[in-house]
């Protein structure tokens, strides 16, 4: 095979020559025609990831690093560079992005994985949450919870979301942009995003009533409302049957953690709390306290709203009083509020109303005693005769004999059953005839 | 006459997006807004001139003497790259208004293949310098009216009530697509 050396020696030179007076022309220009340019742009551009992907909202990397010199744009806008790009950028800047630099997070809104829920059907069909959705709404018996085919994985470009062993999604917190794809993917809405520095979220997204979140999960929450009793800052709000928090008022602390009889809070930070082991020492506390539980009363009227209220079923009917469950309940005094009667009360307290309620009880007869002077129950002229109040007499102490019939005092036990009955409103207190 | 259907053909006829499919990525990237779809016209359409201009001499005063036709992809590529870059520095010390206004899109001209295309169509069809030039800015004055009326059309689109699965890219394409054959009525007017 012949090579043509004069053709390769060419093509080298040839392009060798051209390379050279572009180059050259190149260099002059960029001489010629510098322009001064604020020196943090350069320093800016190259902290910055370079993948020009406009997600700050600039065209470009070197837009955004203009706008951020310029005072156009936060430190911390990038949201594909982080936090560790905004320190950075911060840096240069002479900004501290400690401050300013807030991130969010995507966090998944469900703790209820294999091991907490249970399947209600074989799903057999394509491994996609949306699929599963439609079909029969997927297979877990929870109508909120998280599938786990893992959607939101599949659609995020940062690879900062993975299934774990207990078939939910884990966020990585380094890889996640906050860039809302995998929300805007997920058929259930089981994720949001919350604050970097946030440690404190509620895994939960059931709307459903305590009772059926029992049954289909062992940690969502049943709206019982203590965390948002305890929560110091007023940050936990209970709607629809759940608790909602508002980050912006949270400060961490932890506590409707601690407080909460279920277990869909994650505490960041800590491993998975372990919610056993919080229950004991709260009883421990209660002990300590004296307080005993919540226990009812006699005054219990059997008119069932604390069985309606009770997010745990802890109340039973089956005798009067009713009787609270000690082991189920959580001590939300949701039925404290409900009761009519003000009949549910820590047991302490209900020591004290005992002896309360007997001194009272003392005085009612005294006040009975007081009453009797007021002559007891009198027919007056009004009387029509129609019998109504003998019919409804349960000692049969009226005699008809007379009109206006007659009242026997020795006999009245005076329920007024028949002041209710009489059609013309002859039956009146004797004092009050007098008056 | 001449130069006319050159400058037509170019620009209409054989549209560089919409009859050569040459510059998509720009076109569907960059028309959401009719004014930055312009600005990133106006920038096509400088590089092309110019660009067309340089091609004709480097192919008729090196590579054609030397017997160097099979490095045109090479060459013109470098011309290109280079060009793109005088053009932004040029334009930042001549105007920072325009530089800004162009933005991201005057480096993105580097990768546009509908200027590689149009390089490349020059010692193909043997014009000279004059045609050569008319070419390249007919070429660009079609990419600026396709990439325009793109957004105009994409712009209005916001307002419409598009079916779930067709928002966004797919909505996209079937107007380009659409676009497309409205072009092709031009077929008629110029001989290819």
């Amino acid at each position: 095979m012949d090579i043509d050396v004069e053709l390769i020696k060419n093509s080298i030179i040839g392009m060798g020559i051209l390379g050279g007076i572009f180059a050259t022309g190149l260099t002059i220009a960029s001489v010629k025609l510098a322009v001064e340019i604020d020196p943090r742009v350069e320093d800016i551009d190259e902290v910055l990831p370079g993948a020009n992907c406009g997600a700050c909202g600039q065209a470009g990397c070197g837009s955004f690093a203009e706008a951020v010199v310029a005072g156009n744009a936060e430190v911390t806008a990038c949201p594909v560079g982080g936090s560790e790009v905004a320190e950075k950028i911060g840096e240069i800047m002479g900004i501290d992005s400690g401050e300013a630099l807030i991130p969010d997070i995507a966090r998944v809104m469900c703790k209820g994985g294999k091991i907490e829920t249970y399947r209600r059907s074989s799903y057999d069909g394509i491994e996609s949450c949306k699929a599963a959705t439609v079909a029969a709404d997927g297979d877990k018996s929870c109508a909120y919870g998280c599938l786990g085919f893992g959607d939101c994985v599949n659609v995020c470009n940062f690879d900062a979301i993975e299934i774990n062993e207990n078939g939910l999604p884990v966020v990585n917190d380094e890889n996640c942009t906050a860039c809302n794809t995998c929300i805007d993917e997920c058929p259930r809405d089981m994720l949001s995003l919350v604050p970097e520095n946030k440690l404190v979220y509620i895994r939960c997204n059931s709307t459903q009533k305590g009772k059926t979140v029992k049954d289909v999960c062992t940690v969502g929450c049943i709206g019982c409302g203590v965390c948002a009793k305890k929560c110091p800052t007023g940050a936990i709000s209970i709607e629809n049957n759940l608790a909602i928090m508002d980050y912006e008022e949270c400060v961490n602390c932890g506590v409707c953690a601690e407080v909460c009889p279920r277990d869909p809070f994650k505490v960041l930070g800590t491993e998975d709390v372990d919610i056993e082991a919080l229950r004991a020492e709260r009883k421990d506390d209660a002990e300590d306290e004296g307080a005993g539980g919540l226990v009812i009363t006699e005054e219990c009227v059997a008119c069932d709203n604390c069985i309606e209220e009770c997010p745990v079923d802890a109340i039973s009917d089956e005798e009067e009083p009713y009787v609270i469950d000690q082991d189920e309940c959580v001590e939300c005094e949701n039925c404290i509020e409900e009761c009519p009667t003000e009949a549910i009360v820590w047991a302490d307290e209900a020591e004290e109303e005992v002896a309360e309620a007997e001194e009272e009880a003392a005085a009612v007869e005294e006040d009975d005693e007081d009453e009797e002077a007021t002559g007891g129950l009198v027919i007056t002229e009004e009387c029509v005769a129609c019998d109504n109040c003998i019919e409804e007499c349960p000692v049969e102490a009226i005699s008809d004999e007379e009109e206006p019939y007659v009242i026997d005092q020795d006999e009245c036990v005076e329920c007024e059953n028949c002041i209710e009955e009489c059609p013309t409103e002859a039956i009146v207190w004797a004092d009050e005839k007098e008056a | 006459m001449e130069l006319l259907l050159i400058f037509f053909g170019a620009a209409v006829a054989n549209n560089f997006i919409l009859a050569r499919f040459l510059g998509i990525c720009p076109f569907l990237g960059v028309s959401k807004e009719v004014p930055t779809a312009f600005s990133m016209g106006m920038a096509v359409t400088f590089v092309m001139t110019t660009s067309a201009i340089v091609a004709w001499f480097v192919q008729g005063f090196v590579l054609e003497p030397l017997g160097l036709e099979f490095l045109q992809t090479m060459s013109f590529i470098l011309i290109i790259s280079s060009f793109v870059q005088l053009t932004e520095m040029a334009v930042r010390k001549i105007s920072e208004p325009l530089y800004k206004a162009l933005g991201i899109f005057l480096p993105l001209i580097t990768t546009n293949c509908a200027i590689l295309g149009l390089a490349l169509l020059i010692p193909e069809r043997g014009y000279n310098l004059i045609e050569s030039v008319i070419f390249g800015f007919g070429a660009g004055a079609g990419f600026t009216l396709a990439i325009v009326l793109m957004a105009g059309m994409r712009e209005n689109l916001k307002f419409a009530d598009v079916p779930q699965p067709f928002q966004g890219a797919p909505m996209t394409m079937i107007i380009a697509g659409l676009l497309a054959l409205a072009f092709m009525g031009f077929g008629g007017i110029v001989a290819m």
